[in-house]
């Protein structure tokens, strides 16, 4: 029997193993999920046809609906990715898109949404990445989900798809409203 | 049509590895002289189609030939000759093609230097050898090619990925392979044995020094392999506890318990269960290397571009070979029981214990790497286990290895005296206490307890190791006669453990009294470590052959003496968009200067990593001594006798363990 | 310089535009403070990176993490508060040396218990031998056989 024992480890490690092939273990999970989101207070981008938007906003701007707070940068491969998708449900209404802009010079992300269209409602400037270390951000783009009380619900890391929206989002929107 | 020609051979030899497996596997069941004869011709054939392979591939490299898609990936006009050559192993295919050129090598050489094996014993090894080149070639053929075409053909390569492009990463991964490959040796003569029933001290003999022989390969390419990370990934770490350093660390671990223990199962019949057990579970851990390298199931620095598919083929591989070694064992190994008597006070019962030791601290690193696939498997997060859990376990595991070195050289056979083994050893131990409370003080002005520790087990280790030369010298009447009367097995292990003593000295005194320092400096602003001044002059622009970089100037001084002049460079290559940190070494016996270049700033300054590393060059010393010890212990002449000696042994061997 | 530099950032990302870094004040540690922080950040894994700590990587990411982290040490937060804001933000994931709890007992004491187990089974194994080997022992063996035939003769 006890020369079986190697077999049975053996076992073991490929039942782990086969587990492990279908994981990808560079996306993590957030701490933050269920919690209340980390209160900021950002200035706002000025845009050239805003009608003078306030210079700063923060979470209290936000509650009583469910919004999504959406990490980006015009320097981000994966945010060019998404951004026709952003475009789309901005359009569609029913959830407001919260972007920051992350690390990124005003003048570039002008540009950049003068050329492809600006899906946020409003956007905040994360010049020095602080409020990206508060939300957990660790590789833009990231999108978090927050409900109308104003806890994260879920946290979407890398470009977000029509698929991933109606899978992990859409309920949650609905739930919480 | 060169790139088809060696596709073609690939297939060819994937026939003929069939062959390998069947034609002997027949043969044994009916006695078949000839079918067991035919093992050796296929296998010689196998390597010859592998070898054409593989030159194939080299040649289209050389003629940087784009419309092969792997070539396309990893080479460019401007790559300088050299690295040509070896970016035929930088990336996954060719690194594979490699693997299997090392498996067909190892065979071949089976094949040929196993006239004093019974043709029984030798064709089966080969028949297994042949399961695993079949495995290997199914997967190079099935999912990684390395001879697919890319059509169109791109004008331009898309270049070796640079952080490879480094003398030293020319000649780590051939001697790692060597070594991981080389243990399917031993696992083929274990395998052999379960299936022959027939394991005596002859057979130990046999596999001593093919094992042996890929342990100091092995040795070589990790030695290799922190050499090259120390100098390209410019941290001025040695070590890292990466998964993939990690998984050809397991191996060694095992493949060193595994040549003690077939030192006793050759001496004393004992522990042959136990060793044939190690043997599978070293080219075991080998396979898994490949696989944890190759599937992306973990975060690695040096990983391979992961695909689930070709990971899930190395899976079921692994669980096949791996597998139908292990439902071997379970049936044969209880009839290998060896009946003898052991006691733990003699060298047989100190190898046993060394051998704990060592397979605990394998099992520590494996529970270490796979512990956070394991937590994420089961739904509980994300951990990490890094650098500080490793050295937390490893280290306190290594202590009682190390006093154990020295027991081992010195206690008999069978059973040890106490009061014999007292009189031996005093002097070495003496000596060993004085050097670590001495030098420490007398180097570095104080005492840590790691540099008090690590010199204490070093010396006693070299001190310890040496006292079997020393008193077979002495035996003699002269010193001349008596070195010439050391066989070449006691040089090799006494210079092995003279290497782990090097070794242990080096990590100790590196740990202890090494000065690191990021600073950003001006232009000709100085900064100060330890007792060297350190001036950055500045930087400048400098060409390479394929690369564009900025290359700084740093000026050390010692007092008022000038001591040398650093030049650090900060690479940008263009064809792969990509910079890298090609640090700046001052090295003697005594202690390391290191500089490499951080980010640049708009005023001309620079963020400038220095190090100071007293006798870092020992761990690497170290290494080469067992690597040297290695290739003496496995070129003894007992392993060259006549067949008529294996005879006599092997009867020695049945009366001993009757 | 300012040029080559620039052309890095774009060539890494594949975008015409450039992360902005901003250059923030210079934090004075003492020098317990400098051990401590020293000490500290090879503990804390670079989340961008494949498998480098916050000491030794030089990603954008980590070093703001890092001038985070020397920011909390100045503040005199101890290592413990310092690894709790880390987790609180990123998880266990960015602890190299994992905290002993319930799910990480087994990779603490796994290898002591291994060790301990495997002395155990030495022994054991020494023991049974000489058990066995006194069993088949030609003169305990003669003596069964004698009795044997002894009985036979009766």
């Amino acid at each position: 029997m006890r020369y079986a024992i190697p077999l049975l480890i053996l076992g073991v490690l490929l039942a782990f193993f086969a587990v492990g092939l279908q994981r990808d273990p560079r996306v993590l999970p957030s701490p933050l999920i269920g919690k209340a989101v980390p209160a900021f207070e950002l200035p706002v981008l000025a845009l050239p046809k805003a009608e003078s938007p306030p210079l700063s906003m923060g979470n209290a701007a936000f509650a009583g609906k469910p919004y999504l707070v959406n990490f980006f940068a015009s320097w981000c491969a994966g945010c060019q990715v998404e951004h026709p998708y952003l475009m789309q449900l901005a359009k569609q209404g029913g959830v407001t898109i919260v972007g920051v802009d992350y690390k990124d010079a005003d003048a570039d992300v002008r540009q950049w949404l003068a050329a492809r269209g600006n899906p946020y409602a409003p956007i905040l400037v994360d010049l020095d990445g602080r409020a990206g270390i508060d939300f957990g951000v660790y590789g833009v783009p990231e999108t978090f989900v927050v409900s109308a009380d104003g806890r994260i619900l879920h946290k979407h890391v890398g470009a977000l798809t029509p698929e991933a929206f109606a899978r992990d989002v859409k309920p949650l929107l609905g739930a919480g409203s | 049509m060169i790139p088809e020609l060696g596709h073609f051979a690939l297939i060819l030899a994937l026939g003929i590895a069939f062959l390998q497996t069947v034609a002997p596997l027949v043969g044994y069941r009916r006695r078949d002289a000839k079918l067991l004869a035919f093992a050796g011709s296929a296998a010689q054939a196998q390597f010859f189609c592998i070898a054409f392979a593989y030159a194939c591939l080299t040649i289209s490299f050389v003629n940087t030939d784009f419309s092969v898609a792997y070539v396309a990936q990893n080479a460019h006009t401007d790559l300088p000759n050299v690295y040509r050559f070896s970016a035929v192993w930088g990336a996954h295919e060719g690194s594979l093609l490699l693997w299997m050129l090392m498996l067909s090598g190892w065979t071949f050489a089976v094949s040929v230097f196993n006239r004093r094996i019974p043709a029984e014993l030798s064709a089966l090894v080969i028949a297994v050898l042949g399961v695993i080149s079949v495995g290997l070639l199914l997967f190079m053929l099935l999912t990684s090619n390395p001879f697919d075409r890319l059509f169109p053909v791109p004008l331009q390569g898309r270049d070796l990925n640079p952080l490879l492009q480094d003398f030293g990463l020319t000649i780590h991964p051939p001697m790692l392979y060597m070594g991981y490959v080389g243990f399917s040796v031993a696992f083929a003569f274990a395998v052999a044995a379960l299936i022959t029933g027939k394991l005596d001290a002859a057979w130990a003999r046999w596999t001593r020094p093919w094992t042996t022989t890929a342990w100091m390969f092995l040795t070589l390419g990790i030695t290799l392999g922190s050499w090259w990370a120390y100098n390209e990934l410019g941290w001025g770490g040695w070590w890292f506890w990466d998964p993939v350093e990690n998984a050809s660390f397991m191996p060694w671990l095992t493949g060193t318990a595994l040549i003690h223990s077939l030192a006793v199962t050759e001496k004393r019949g004992l522990l042959k269960s136990w060793t044939v057990l190690l043997a599978i579970l070293t080219f075991s851990l080998s396979l898994l290397g490949t696989f944890l390298v190759r599937s992306g199931v973990i975060v690695s620095v040096h990983s391979f571009a992961s695909d689930p598919a070709r990971g899930l083929f190395i899976l079921i591989f692994m669980a096949v070979i791996t597998g139908a070694a292990l439902t071997l064992y379970a049936f044969r190994a209880p009839k290998l029981a060896s009946v003898g008597e052991l006691h733990l006070f003699s060298r047989e019962g100190l190898l046993l214990l060394n051998n704990v030791f060592l397979v605990v601290a394998c099992a520590a690193i494996l529970i270490g790497t796979l512990y956070p696939l394991v937590i994420d498997a089961l739904n509980l997060g994300k951990i990490s286990v890094g650098p500080p859990y490793f050295n937390a376990i490893f280290l306190p595991l290594m202590v009682p290895l190390f006093v154990l070195v020295g027991f081992g050289a010195v206690v008999p056979w069978k059973k040890g005296k106490a009061g014999e083994t007292w009189q031996r050893l005093k002097l070495p131990a003496l000596f060993a206490v004085a050097f670590a409370i001495v030098v420490p003080l007398a180097l570095h002005g104080r005492a840590t307890l790691l540099a008090v520790t690590g010199g204490l087990l070093g010396a006693w280790t070299i001190v310890a190791a040496s006292q079997d030369v020393w008193r077979r010298i002495r035996a003699k009447p002269s010193f001349i006669a008596g070195l010439a009367s050391v066989p070449r097995a006691t040089w090799g292990m006494t210079l092995a453990h003279a290497g782990l003593g090097v070794w242990a000295l080096g990590v100790a005194f590196v740990i202890s009294y090494g000065y690191e320092k990021d600073v950003r400096l001006a232009p000709n602003a100085t900064t100060e470590i330890g007792d060297f001044t350190f001036g950055f002059v500045g930087a400048q622009e400098a060409k390479g052959p394929n690369f564009i970089a900025q290359q700084g100037e740093v000026t050390i001084e010692r007092g008022d003496h000038s001591v040398t002049t650093l030049y650090p460079q900060k690479r940008f290559y263009p064809s792969q968009r990509n910079v890298m940190t090609e640090s700046a070494v001052d090295a003697t016996l005594m202690r390391d200067l290191y500089v490499s270049l951080g980010e640049g700033f708009d005023d001309g300054s620079w963020s400038l990593r220095i190090y100071v590393k007293p006798m870092i060059r020992l761990i690497w010393l170290g290494g080469v001594l067992m690597f040297l010890g290695g290739c003496l212990a496995a070129s003894d002449k007992r392993y060259r006798l006549a067949r008529a000696a294996d005879r006599k042994l092997a009867l020695d061997g049945g009366t001993q363990a009757a | 310089m300012k040029r080559l530099v620039a052309a890095l950032f774009a060539g890494l990302l594949l975008a015409a535009h450039a992360q902005v870094t901003v250059e923030k004040p210079e934090i004075p540690l003492s020098v317990e403070q400098e051990a401590r922080l020293a000490e500290l950040l090879p503990d804390l894994r670079c989340l961008v990176c494949q498998n480098e700590s916050l000491a030794e990587s030089r990603a954008p990411l980590a070093l703001d993490l890092k001038y985070e982290v020397r920011e909390l040490v100045a503040s005199g937060k101890s290592p413990t508060e310092i690894k709790r804001y880390l987790t609180d933000r990123y998880g266990d994931f960015v602890l190299f040396r994992p905290p002993f709890d319930a799910r990480t007992w087994l990779l603490w004491l796994g290898p002591f218990a291994l060790v301990l187990v495997a002395l155990l089974v030495l022994l054991r194994q020494i023991r049974g031998g000489k058990r066995e080997l006194a069993a088949t022992n030609p003169k305990a063996v003669d003596k069964a056989a004698l009795k044997k035939l002894l009985e036979e003769a009766k």
